[in-house]
């Protein structure tokens, strides 16, 4: 028991595929410019991401070792359209936001990585648990990042009024993204180098 | 959207909607790669000759073959299985026909597949329901942005190298920070032309 707990931790924060692993960085900045946003975009992603896992684990016997890869392609395009149209139908607001990056799920890194990585090689229990652990570790960044532009460069959170009266516009434009996670890196390593010391 | 003339959809997609520094897509290479300006100017040729072949052929599969079978909903499965075994079909081509080529994009091709910007001008070109011309001018503007910034981005991160900056901030940080700079400047292009 003490050993699934693990796997579903490692994502969160040891092996976070954000800010530790370094992929997956397209939809992080392009669509973290609100919480809401961000929150809807993490969601979508775990979403897949569990669920190519649990396929990908299930099937793992009889997949041929050559042709693996494009096998895996096929199975997180399936998770990936069937999110896409539930998202068309019931969430138009937050589905016309993502734009592209709803479809754009297929190539995103971490779901082929940790298909290729944790469940072509573990059980079905054991990969739902780590494509849990990795969702929830990109949502809670995602949100994050969200949180603090739209704190910053809009004076909400999550829609309502926060105590900014005069937010800084830039923080939602492009720039704002890539200064945000500039300065998370930035923190993270010197709480690296801080801890190292000790 | 549809009634721009063409000039304008490249100029749009080449400055005023920089697909690295605007749009925030293909992000993985824009990093990955821009270390050092030999690699980043192979990586952007082949991102030019893949993306203007893929657009031009997703386009066809597109209008030819899934809307008239009412098959959109299988757009994403197809584009990119599509897409991938078109990267494979170019390597083997230019490997026979054109060995030079070849040995110029040589490694960058393969890392096509994953580079995100040839999916998403794909699907772009659908969202936006583009003519075939329209399309394939789109892609080019897309991809010469693409040569742009990338460029552009490597020429500064050499220079970083040798740069005096704090411990903290070196490498991944330092480079987050610049590229933030780059896409204030590139954000000036908004309103250009009127468009």
């Amino acid at each position: 028991m003490n050993n699934r707990l693990k796997v579903l931790t490692n994502g969160l924060i040891k092996e976070n595929p954000v800010l530790v692993l370094m992929i997956g960085l397209c939809p992080l900045l392009a669509v973290s410019s609100s919480a809401i946003n961000a929150l809807g975009m993490g969601i979508a992603a775990s979403f897949v991401l569990v669920g190519s896992n649990i396929v990908v684990s299930a099937i793992r016997r009889i997949v041929p070792d050559q042709i693996r890869i494009p096998i895996f392609i096929i199975v997180i395009s399936t998770f990936t359209t069937i999110i896409d149209l539930t998202m068309a139908a019931y969430f138009p607001a937050l589905y016309g936001a993502l734009g592209v990056f709803v479809p754009l799920i297929v190539v995103n890194c971490i779901i082929l990585g940790r298909a290729e990585a944790f469940a072509y090689r573990n059980g079905v229990l054991d990969s739902l648990l780590d494509g849990l652990g990795m969702g929830l570790g990109f949502t809670l960044v995602i949100t994050l990042i969200g949180g603090i532009r739209e704190v910053i460069g809009n004076g909400t959170i999550f829609g309502s009024r926060s105590f900014i009266s005069e937010p800084a516009l830039i923080m939602i434009l492009p720039p704002g993204a890539f200064i945000t996670i500039g300065m998370l890196m930035a923190l993270m390593k010197w709480a690296e180098a801080k801890g190292g010391r000790r | 959207m549809n009634n721009t003339g063409l000039f304008g959809i490249f100029i749009a997609a080449l400055l005023i909607n920089n697909i690295l520094l605007i749009r925030f897509i293909a992000l993985c290479s824009f990093f990955g790669v821009s270390s050092s300006m030999e690699s980043s100017v192979g990586m952007s040729m082949a991102v030019i000759f893949v993306m203007t072949i893929s657009s031009a052929v997703t386009w066809v599969l597109y209008n030819f073959i899934l809307l008239p079978l009412h098959l959109e909903f299988l757009r994403i499965a197809s584009f990119i299985l599509v897409i991938a075994s078109l990267v494979q079909l170019e390597e083997l081509f230019m490997k026979k026909n054109l060995p030079e080529l070849y040995r110029a994009l040589g490694i960058y091709l393969p890392l096509i597949t994953t580079n995100c910007a040839i999916l998403a001008v794909a699907f772009l070109n659908v969202d936006y329901k583009y003519s075939f011309i329209q399309a394939i001018v789109y892609s080019l503007g897309v991809s010469c942005g693409y040569t742009l910034a990338i460029i552009l981005f490597s020429g500064i991160r050499e220079n970083l190298e040798t740069a005096p900056v704090p411990d903290v901030l070196r490498g991944y940080p330092i480079a987050f920070f610049t590229a933030a700079l780059m896409s204030l400047a590139f954000l000036g292009f908004k309103g250009l032309f009127g468009l």
